[in-house]
Formats: C-alpha cells, structure tokens, sequence
C-alpha cells in the first residue's frame, strides 16, 4: 500500500513539475497545487498506513495509528489552501494589469 | 521563568492585531506601532540578557514535555538573532510614516509589518523542524501581503514570481520534513540530532539533508538558487525592501547555520565542503549582479547574495573562528543591508529616480546623505574599524587556518568589488556639478535619516565595540560546534 501511494506522489510530483514549468499563469497555478498534494501524500505515508485504527494512545487500544502525520498534514493542507486562494487572487491582478497571462511576456527590461 | 522565551513572537502578533482595529485613524496607528516596536525591543534586550547571564531558555509549550510537543528554544544564536531583528523592526517603524504613502498605511502596512516580525522571530525561536516550516509561512505570508502592497502593475508582476519560487521551496521543505520523520520518526530538533548521530548519518539521511539545503538556500538566494531575489525586492516601498533585505534571507541562512551544525554534521566532507564552493561562486555572480546595473536600488539587492555567500563560506569551512566570523557577519550584515536599503529609498526619492545615470551633484544638496552612504559603503566592504571587518577578519582567519586558500583569495576580491559597487552610486551619485533641477525636499530631512543613523550607530558598535560582542559570538561558535550541549538542555537527560 505504501509503494502505490508513494508511487502516486511521485506521479503527482511529475505533473506538477511539467505544469509549473508552463507559460501560462493559471497552469503554473494548477502545477503548484498538484506539487502540494504530492507532498501531503508523503506525509501521510511516512507515518505508514494502516485501517481501523484509531490514531490514540490508550491503555484499551494495542495498535494505533501515528497521529503526528495527520497533525502535519492539516496544518500544511491549510497553509496551501491559504496561499492557493492568495495566488489565484494576485495572478488574477496581474494578468489584469499586465494585459497578459503569458510568463514569457512578464520579464521586465533591464533599468526599471 | 521560560515563558520569556515566547514574548518575542506574542508582543509582535499582539501589536499587528492591535493596529488592524486602529487603521482608520493613521496618526493613531503610527503612534502605536512606534511604541510596540520599542516595548519589543526593551523585551528582547531584557530576554538577551537573561540568556546570555543564565543560559537558555527553553519553553515546552501547554506542558507537554519534549520531544513530544512543541519546543521554543532561546540559545544564545536565536536570541541573538532576535534581538537585531527588533532593532530592525524599531528602525523600519520610525522611518516608514514618512516613506509609504497614505494609501499603503491604510491597507494594513503595519499590521503585517508585525506579523512578519513575529514569523522570523519563531522561526529563529523554534526548536522543532515542521514549527519551522510554519513559522517559515507565517513571515512569507506577511511578506506576501508586503510586497503587493500599492499594487502597481510592476509589483504584481515581480510578486507572482516570488510567490510562487517561495511556495515551491515551502512544498519542498514539508517532502524533506515528511521523509526526515519517515526515516527517523520524529520532527524535534534535538531528539532528530540525537538519532542521527546513533545511526551515523547514512546516505538517506544525508540526501534528505542536500533536500533541506537545496530549500534554505532557494530562501537565502545561494548560488545557483538566487535568480529569483533582485527585482523583487526593488519593486515595493523602500522600507519593505529594506525588512526583506534584512530579515527573509538570513531567516534561510540561519536554518542551514542551525541545521548544518546540530544535525547533518557527520558527513562534513559531503555537505561542508560543498558550502565553500557554492560561497564562492555566490560571491562572485552576486558582485557581477552589483556590477552590472545602473540601478541603485538593484546594487544594494545584488549585494545581499555576497553577503550570504560569506556566511555560508563560514558554516563550510566549520571551526570555531569561521563560525564565529559567520555568526558577526549575519548580524553585521542584518544591520548594514537595513540602512542600506533605508538609504537608497531616500536617495532615490530625492533624486526623484534610481537610475545611476540620471543623478549627480547630490551632495550640494545633501551633504549627509552623502557622507552616511559613505560610511555605509565602508561598513559593507569590511574597511576597519567598522563591523564587517571584524566578522571578515574571523572568517578569513578561520579559512587559512584550515588551508583554504582559493576561498580566501576569492573573498578579499570580491570585497574590493562590493567596496567599487557601493562606491559608484557615491562618485556618480553625489559628486560633480551640482544639479540646479533638484529641489530640496524638507520631507528627506529628519524623519527618513533618523532611523539610518540609529542603524550604522548600531554597525560602528558592533566594530569599534568588538571587545565586548566578539567573546560573546566566540561563545556561541564554540556552543554550536558541540551538539550534545543543545541536545543535553532541550531532552535533559
């Protein structure tokens, strides 16, 4: 189980990469999302997957799940969402302002 | 009595909630932030004092013992750190009234000037690898909301890059912690050293220490990782240009400083001595940026990645004088990078452009001006008897001690180059015929050059007053070169 997700992270890491690596504004947009999903993957997976059991520490529960992973996890599953939601604002006023969403087109000359 | 430890991030976070609710009235607001940045800085001082007279200060927040919770430890390095942090912050505060126009104020300057304080002071504060990484996002958050403030198409255009090169690092940062506790089970600092040490650093755990260095780096702009740095932070108000400037990448270079001398340090041959290259190619294509361009303002960001490539040269070459060279240099250059960033917004301003080219005579108009941008240029290049010799001289003595003789050599040229980048703006800026379309603005008087010369009376301390810093910084060299010290006071066993 573990190989299959991480395999899947890695997927999801590729994509990112190929999307990050676009012209486009909202693709890069996409790329960075794809990139944190691949990344919170791993954290799951680091703290080895198992079913049915509780993530506690009692004296009634023999095995339990890690819970540190899942702490993790939302802590950086809402900073991403924070700063997707940031991007997407600030790409939306930038292609506004710049009159384009293309990268290549956002250089800057030199002296500015 | 550890509770101390943590009133360098509430007053901070307190301070930014408490001038959101007072936005409408500027007057107010100012008056407040003034006074928080002040209060901030007397409890730094007073937390400095107590940690360099009784040790550190460790606070193991809601009770729950190390390892198992969240850990704020206040070393003597962290403390250190957070102090010139808030003589930043207490500098930036007086000078930003008079820098940002009435627009950016309004739209919650100074709340998230604040919260950017208290981001870097809990990353620096933190002993616990994934706080770090929180901590990391909180101070990027505030620089992000910063960096756009104004909102000018040029801003928005630099901002887009900046955010994203910041959020890739930060997506990295959570892969390398999520493997470290894969391979170790554990995100506390100390108890992640300890392990390391027991198991002798095996090539997963190197590799996984290359990936935590490749994102420090990307955040303090190391060779080749600082392509991203120089627009950007020219593009905002000068006053956030110069908290950039200061505080962002060094928050980076002291990750790999803290990292690469308690954790990753069995495998020095690797990793070490790696640094020293990337110092020196840091060095050189950082002085050919300052070089390169007519811009002022671009001179003074190009100059930041030299800076750091001498304090990585330091962590690199790893004994006790380099490290401490290091250590006075990462202060030195947090002071000096302020008030250099603080004074090329007052000479652009005056000059009413930060093209090279279209400036001269300066100094009929403003004489001291000209003369602290003097002194700067000499405090940045390290000419006796201001700070950035002292921690030069460490640092070279440190590399020829432990024969590094290329380094050295590329160090003391790129030097001289800094010297010539900084000195350009001086002989073409402020010299020849006096430029009779300038007008003398009253607002360039006071106000802007106060908080300056409250900085480089801080970096001539640091230089005349080496006497009494420089054992203090040995110190913590010597601390920082025995890990168990810190292992020993986080886990007390």
């Amino acid at each position: 189980m573990e190989y299959i997700i991480l395999i899947l992270a890695g997927i999801l890491f590729a994509t990112a990469i190929y999307n990050i690596l676009q012209k486009q504004l909202l693709r890069i947009i996409i790329g960075t999302v794809l990139l944190s999903h691949g990344a919170h993957l791993v954290i799951l997976t680091m703290g080895k997957l198992k079913r049915g059991q509780p993530p506690i520490l009692d004296d009634s529960v023999i095995t339990y799940t890690d819970p540190l992973p899942q702490a993790l996890i939302l802590t950086s599953i809402v900073i991403s969402f924070g700063i997707t939601s940031l991007l997407l604002v600030l790409a939306y006023r930038t292609a506004k302002e710049n009159n384009t969403d293309n990268m290549e087109e956002m250089r800057g000359e030199a002296n500015e | 009595m550890s509770n101390l430890a943590i009133l360098p991030i509430i007053i901070p976070m307190l301070a930014g909630i408490i001038v959101a609710f007072t936005n409408k009235n500027v007057a107010l607001t100012r008056v407040l932030t003034q006074v928080f940045a002040v209060i901030s800085l007397l409890v730094a001082a007073f937390v400095t004092y107590t940690v360099f007279t009784d040790g550190s200060i460790i606070l193991e927040t809601g009770d729950w013992k190390a390892p198992y919770g969240i850990i704020l430890v206040a070393d003597e390095l962290s403390i250190l750190l957070i102090l010139t942090t808030n003589i930043i912050a207490a500098a930036t505060a007086f000078y930003a009234p008079h820098s940002l126009t009435l627009k950016q104020e309004t739209h919650y300057y100074y709340t998230f000037f604040f919260l950017l304080i208290t981001g870097v002071s809990g990353a620096f504060l933190t002993g616990d690898l994934f706080n770090l990484f929180v901590f990391f996002e909180v101070l990027l958050m505030a620089s992000y909301a910063l960096i756009v403030l104004g909102g000018e198409k040029i801003q928005l255009r630099e901002s887009i890059k900046y955010v994203l090169i910041n959020l890739f690092s930060s997506m990295l940062f959570v892969t390398a912690v999520a493997l470290l506790y894969g391979v170790l089970g554990t995100i506390n600092m100390a108890q992640i050293a300890q392990r390391v040490a027991e198991v002798e650093q095996r090539g997963i755990l190197t590799t996984i220490g290359i990936l935590l260095f490749f994102v420090f780096g990307t955040k303090a702009a190391l060779f080749p990782l600082y392509y991203w740095l120089p627009r950007p932070y020219i593009v905002p108000n000068p006053v956030v240009s110069a908290l950039f400037g200061a505080l962002l990448t060094k928050v980076g270079i002291y990750s790999i400083l803290r990292v690469f001398t308690l954790i990753f340090v069995h495998k020095i041959e690797i990793t070490h001595e790696a640094f020293i290259w990337i110092a020196g190619l840091s060095m050189i294509f950082g002085v050919i940026g300052a070089l390169s361009t007519n811009n002022i303002k671009l001179i003074i960001a190009y100059n930041i990645i030299p800076a750091i490539g001498f304090i990585i040269m330091g962590i690199g070459i790893f004994n006790q004088e380099a490290l401490s060279g290091s250590i006075y240099y990462l202060v030195h250059d947090m002071i000096i990078k302020c008030a250099l960033f603080l004074l090329v917004g007052v000479i652009a301003y005056v000059a009413g452009t930060s093209d090279l080219r279209k400036m001269h005579g300066l100094i009929h108009h403003y004489p001291v001006l000209g003369w602290l941008l003097f002194i700067s240029a000499f405090i940045l290049a390290g000419i006796p008897p201001f700070s950035g010799f002292i921690g030069k001289l460490a640092l070279l003595r440190g590399a020829l001690s432990s024969e590094e003789i290329a380094i050295t050599i590329i160090a003391l040229l790129s030097s001289l180059l800094i010297l010539y980048s900084v000195m350009k703006i001086f002989i073409r800026g402020f010299w020849g015929e006096k430029d009779e379309t300038i007008e003398y603005k009253e607002k360039a008087s006071l106000g802007l050059v106060l908080p300056i010369v409250f900085l480089l009376g801080f970096s001539v301390f640091l230089g005349i007053g080496a006497e009494f810093v420089y054992p203090a910084v040995d110190g913590i060299a010597e601390y920082l070169l025995d890990p168990q010290i810190y292992i020993d006071s986080v886990l007390k066993e």
